[in-house]
């Protein structure tokens, strides 16, 4: 728990994924001098509190985000009684992402949860009733959100991170053992697997960073491949899910001829949701390419969404272009999942789609009746996606570093333990060493959610013959 | 026959002697209670004071104006600064002791205090009215009154002695154990529980044979506890260090049979970090010898601490085996190691002042609360004596943050998240040890006993203002001064440091790794002539804030956010239950630890980060 009030903080005020707008809030004394900084537009130093100012952000080399409406609060006429500034950006989560890490970068830190809140009730915004209600949502938000990175972390790389974690911590504990009883005849760490191991959790770490690297996150998403035969509403489904207009649909089977690639958030966890092109026997050469594109996502795909028109299809027809897809996609032994969408409820009403369920294949577990085009059961099948994954963390290795609170801390981490390989080199005295040890610890710690003071004297009462 | 006391201090360890001063110097009147004035301040373990961790607490007893310091200066055999070579945060004065004059310089400084009054005998209960702590009962049924009481038992409470298959009653070697008073607490509602501790053999100096040992000699130069011009001897006494072998750990084993800690007759839990040569060799049977310093116990005596092998397996075995050590072949043997259980009150039972939660104006120190070791005894006693006294007269209590002194570590560590075994200080336990070193316990410290109102701290006072204008001054001096390449490169090559080309400012050479300003002088007049002025450890000082500038502002940051949640207290009804928002595991914690701050909440195990927002968005309205 480290609050300082007087950081400037930023978060997403917005629900994570795609929507319309993102709104990004910047609170604290730097607020609009930083914002001033990347935002091309009137000098913000200079306009009136409670005013809206249309501009762009551009990034340190000049590159534009995105062009966005920045709404500027002075102290103390604002949520929180600070210098507050509201940026709503386009709503894609790959925008909101790189101006987040921009602002990062320029000295803003990640609010914790609630922390906005926080700031209101100790400037004397709230009252106490207004704060009591608040105070329920974040910690029902809290728990959520902490379930969920727990899920996360077990899935994705948080065991590699856990180990070289404890490897460093029985260093540390050897370090202190020399510290704390040098006097006495132990035995004393040794320097060069410390640098050994230094380096090996630096690379990892630079690896997981990369990762993150903001060109990824849309390509590391949970591949998830929206299939089916043509005019099921692929597209439309997307766009449902996404809750726009991004692929062109029409009712001509056969629109969607390339494959179409977006991201989608949901609760935290990162979906690239690929459109495909219908499966059907292709009408002319510039579709048989779609149709070979598709098979070929589907079997690099780690959730396949297979739409099909509850209308148009009968059970059977389902049952064998399944078989044939799957067949051909070698989706089954890619050891991908499977969701099934009984799309076009809306104009069939007394289908039942328990007729359509298959042992081991299709069931009330995987089977969702939706109509794309009225949004019905849409957010159902969001949860379902979500509950997918989190079942199934082994999906996730790729998704992880999509949090960029994960990102920040890896980032201290490696900092932290660049310092120590520096200490190493340059003969810094152990308590240095040490200190900037337990830096990276904390960060990592961070990131696995574990914590480690007392797991160092532990270790070394367990390890070592200590004491006169 | 007796007057209303202020303060009572029952017990005159190192705990309850630091209490007692620490009450009479804030102004209180002060009775201590002992079962025998001839045992005040006994050094019951091992003769010396500091070490690792502990020479800190003894400095920052020091700089809040606690005895500890000046007796163990006067009363030092030998002084060695300990982790030398591993960083400021790490430099640990330890001292034998000669464990009579010790004793007698407490007595001395206790009698000194004409706030301090003496009883002899034993303590059975305290006395409590409406919820409230005011007096205590003696063994012959008398009741002395009092506006509160501290409480130092140590190893007393129905202390219980293990040597081989004897046990026997007793608080120490020699003296009884005292009864009654964990009975009445219990009867109160406090929890007690059993905790247990040993001590090594004494033996005849004369009948040793140094020349098989190596010798260990005190440093050069003798350093000091105290921040005053305490009295310290110009001489010292060496240690010697001899090792057990596998003939010494074979005949140990021929007792465990008969060993009380193996047979489950002692169930209590003993400290893992001073373990017993028995559990040492169980424990680590791939050892085929273990370290013993062989410490004296004075400047006029041949008694001599076998430091490093505890025991409480019958005695012959104990003599048996130490003859089979190198240099002990014909030892004599003054007295056995023994193990002792004692009772000891969980100390989450406490509020941060050291005050118990049940009983109003009652203070508990030392063993009592789950600690070991002097240094840990002495500074919970300074505590609270002194938080005594604001409670009686209805001040704020006295706390020490974690990032003021390892004080406020152990305290903090004490009643937030309680013990199992005997508790010690570690600097691995301090988060901010960089910041909390031996050399700057008075600048940390001593403003606050000032602000408090002990008496006696003017000169005090004065040396640290003094201290802070000279390190300044050092300071300003190494940033401007310029250094040439040829004062310089002949040194520079030999410890691999890169040769000057030309003038630079003498703090860029002193960034360096491997250089420091006591190297430098000698090739510098002017830093010479500059720093001649002042005594080492100011120079030391100054240096170490020069060179790790870096490390000590990133720490300090990090302890000014953290200090923001310390500021915030909580009331002491403030009701927990109404929060449905907070886990029925923080709730629980919350509601038996009580915590004083937010900061001190967030440290508590089960009370999450999102409680602590919870917590800090209903408080204060």
């Amino acid at each position: 728990m480290k609050y300082n009030i007087t950081d400037t903080i930023i978060a997403l005020s917005t629900p994570p994924g795609a929507g319309a707008i993102g709104v990004i809030r910047l609170s604290g004394p730097d607020t609009i001098r930083i914002v001033d900084e990347v935002f091309q537009g009137r000098n913000l130093m200079k306009v009136e509190g409670n005013t809206v100012h249309f501009g762009k952000i551009k990034d340190e080399n000049d590159k534009m985000i995105d062009e966005c409406l920045a709404t500027v609060f002075r102290a103390p006429r604002s949520y929180t009684k600070e210098d507050v500034i509201e940026i709503s950006c386009h709503g894609s989560s790959y925008i909101i992402e790189q101006i987040i890490q921009l602002f990062l970068r320029k000295g803003v830190r990640h609010a914790e949860r609630g922390e906005f809140t926080l700031r209101a009730f100790m400037n004397g915004q709230l009252d106490l009733s207004q704060a009591e209600a608040v105070a329920d949502l974040i910690a029902s938000n809290n728990e959520g959100s902490h379930e969920l990175a727990m899920k996360q972390m077990r899935g994705g790389f948080s065991d590699e991170i856990s180990e070289l974690r404890q490897e460093l911590i029985d260093f540390a504990a050897l370090i202190e053992l020399e510290l704390d009883f040098g006097e006495e005849d132990v035995e004393f760490a040794d320097r060069g697997r410390l640098e050994k191991l230094v380096a090996k959790i630096k690379e990892v770490i630079k690896r997981l960073i990369d990762s993150f690297h903001l060109g990824n996150v849309i390509k590391n998403g949970v591949a998830t491949v929206i299939a089916g035969r043509p005019n099921a509403g692929k597209s439309t489904l997307l766009n449902a899910l996404l809750n726009e207009e991004r692929a062109i649909v029409s009712d001509i089977a056969g629109t969607t001829r390339d494959t179409i690639e977006e991201s989608l958030n949901i609760q935290g966890i990162n979906f690239r949701l690929i459109d495909t092109a219908g499966i059907r026997k292709a009408q002319d050469a510039i579709e048989k390419i779609g149709v070979d594109k598709t098979m070929e996502k589907i079997s690099e795909s780690t959730v396949v969404i297979y739409v099909f028109d509850i209308w148009e299809s009968k059970p059977e027809d389902l049952w064998s272009d399944v078989d044939k897809f799957l067949e051909g996609s070698k989706a089954l032994t890619s050891g991908s999942k499977q969701l099934f969408i009984a799309n076009k409820m809306d104009l069939n009403p007394y289908v039942k789609p328990e007729d359509y369920y298959k042992d081991g294949l299709i069931s009330v577990e995987n089977l969702i009746a939706t109509s794309a085009l009225n949004k019905m059961n849409i957010d159902a099948l969001k949860d379902l996606l979500y509950k997918t994954v989190i079942d199934n963390p082994e999906l996730m290795d790729q998704t992880i570093v999509s949090n960029s609170r994960h990102y920040d801390s890896l980032h201290k981490a490696y900092e932290s333990l660049d310092a120590v390989l520096n200490g190493l080199t340059g003969g810094l005295t152990g308590d240095f060493i040490a200190m900037d040890i337990r830096q990276a610890l904390h960060h990592l710690g961070e990131i696995t959610g574990e914590i480690y003071t007392d797991d160092l004297l532990d270790s070394i009462f367990t390890r070592f013959c200590i004491g006169k | 026959m007796f007057p209303k006391y202020d303060v009572i201090v029952v017990g005159a360890g190192h705990a309850g002697c630091e209490a007692a001063v620490a009450a009479a110097n804030m102004g209180s009147k002060v009775l201590l209670a002992t079962m025998n004035m001839n045992t005040i301040a006994q050094m019951s373990c091992n003769p010396a004071m500091g070490g690792v961790a502990k020479g800190q607490i003894v400095r920052e007893i020091d700089a809040l104006n606690g005895y500890s310091g000046i007796v163990s200066d006067h009363s030092m055999v030998q002084f060695r600064m300990l982790n030398k070579s591993k960083g400021p945060a790490m430099w640990s004065p330890r001292m034998q002791s000669d464990r009579m004059m010790f004793a007698a310089k407490w007595r001395q400084m206790l009698e000194a205090n004409e706030n301090i009054d003496f009883w002899q005998e034993m303590i059975t209960g305290v006395i409590v009215k409406d919820g409230r702590c005011c007096g205590i009962k003696t063994g012959i049924g008398l009741e002395i009154e009092s506006e509160s009481v501290v409480l130092t038992n140590g190893t007393f409470l129905n202390g219980l002695i293990h040597i081989g298959e004897k046990q026997f009653g007793g608080g120490r070697a020699g003296e009884r154990a005292s009864t009654g008073i964990t009975e009445q607490l219990r009867s109160l509602g406090f929890e007690s529980g059993r905790m247990k501790t040993g001590t090594p053999p004494r033996v005849d100096g004369r009948s040793l044979d140094y020349s098989k040992m190596e010798t260990q000699p005190g440093d050069d130069v003798i350093g000091r506890f105290s921040f005053t011009d305490s009295e310290i001897p110009d001489k010292q006494r060496p240690c010697h260090i001899t090792y057990t072998s596998t003939d010494v750990h074979e005949e140990l084993k021929t007792g465990f049979d008969r060993s009380p800690m193996f047979n489950g007759r002692i169930k209590s839990l003993g400290p893992r970090y001073c373990p017993s040569i028995e559990d040492k060799i169980n424990r680590f049977a791939d050892r085929d010898r273990h370290q013993l310093f062989v410490e004296p116990e004075g400047w006029n005596t041949c008694e001599i601490y076998v430091n490093g092998f505890s025991s409480s397996l019958p005695e012959e075995v104990q003599y048996a085996s130490l003859r089979k050590v190198a240099g002990f072949e014909n030892m004599k043997m003054f007295r056995p190691g023994y193990a002792i259980e004692y009772d000891f009150f969980p100390p989450t039972q406490l509020k941060i002042n050291l005050e118990t939660k049940l009983v109003k104006n009652l203070f508990f120190a030392g063993q009592i609360n789950g600690t070991t070791g002097y240094e840990e005894a002495a500074c919970q006693g300074l505590m609270a004596g002194v938080n005594a006294h604001l409670a009686i007269n209805e001040k704020e209590p006295f706390v020490l943050k974690r990032s003021d002194a390892y004080i406020g570590v152990l305290i903090d560590d004490l009643v937030n998240k309680g013990t199992n075994e005997p508790y010690r200080m570690f600097t691995s336990r301090a988060e901010y040890r960089i910041l909390l070193r031996q050399d700057n316990a008075d600048l940390r410290l001593t403003p606050l006993a000032t602000e408090l109102g002990m008496v006696n701290m003017e000169d005090r006072m004065k040396r640290v203002e003094a201290k802070k204008d000279y390190v300044k001054t050092i300071d300003k001096f190494v940033r401007t001064a310029s250094v040439t390449p040829d004062q310089l490169n002949g040194y520079l090559d030999n410890i691999n440091s890169a040769k000057l080309t030309q003038k630079v400012k003498l703090h860029s050479v002193l960034m360096r790794p491997n250089v420091y300003l006591e190297e430098l002088r000698p090739l510098i007049p002017d830093l010479e002539q500059e720093l001649a002025k002042y005594d080492i450890e100011t120079v030391n000082l100054a240096e170490v804030g020069l060179k790790y500038e870096g490390y000590i502002r990133r720490e300090q940051e990090n302890v000014d956010k953290i200090n923001r949640l310390e500021e915030v207290i909580i009331k002491d009804d403030f009701n927990y239950d109404a929060l449905q928002s907070l886990s029925a595991e923080a709730r629980e914690k919350l509601n038996k630890i009580l915590p004083r701050t937010i900061g001190q909440a967030s440290r508590i195990s089960g009370v999450s980060p999102s409680d602590v927002s919870v917590l800090l968005v209903h408080m204060g309205r």
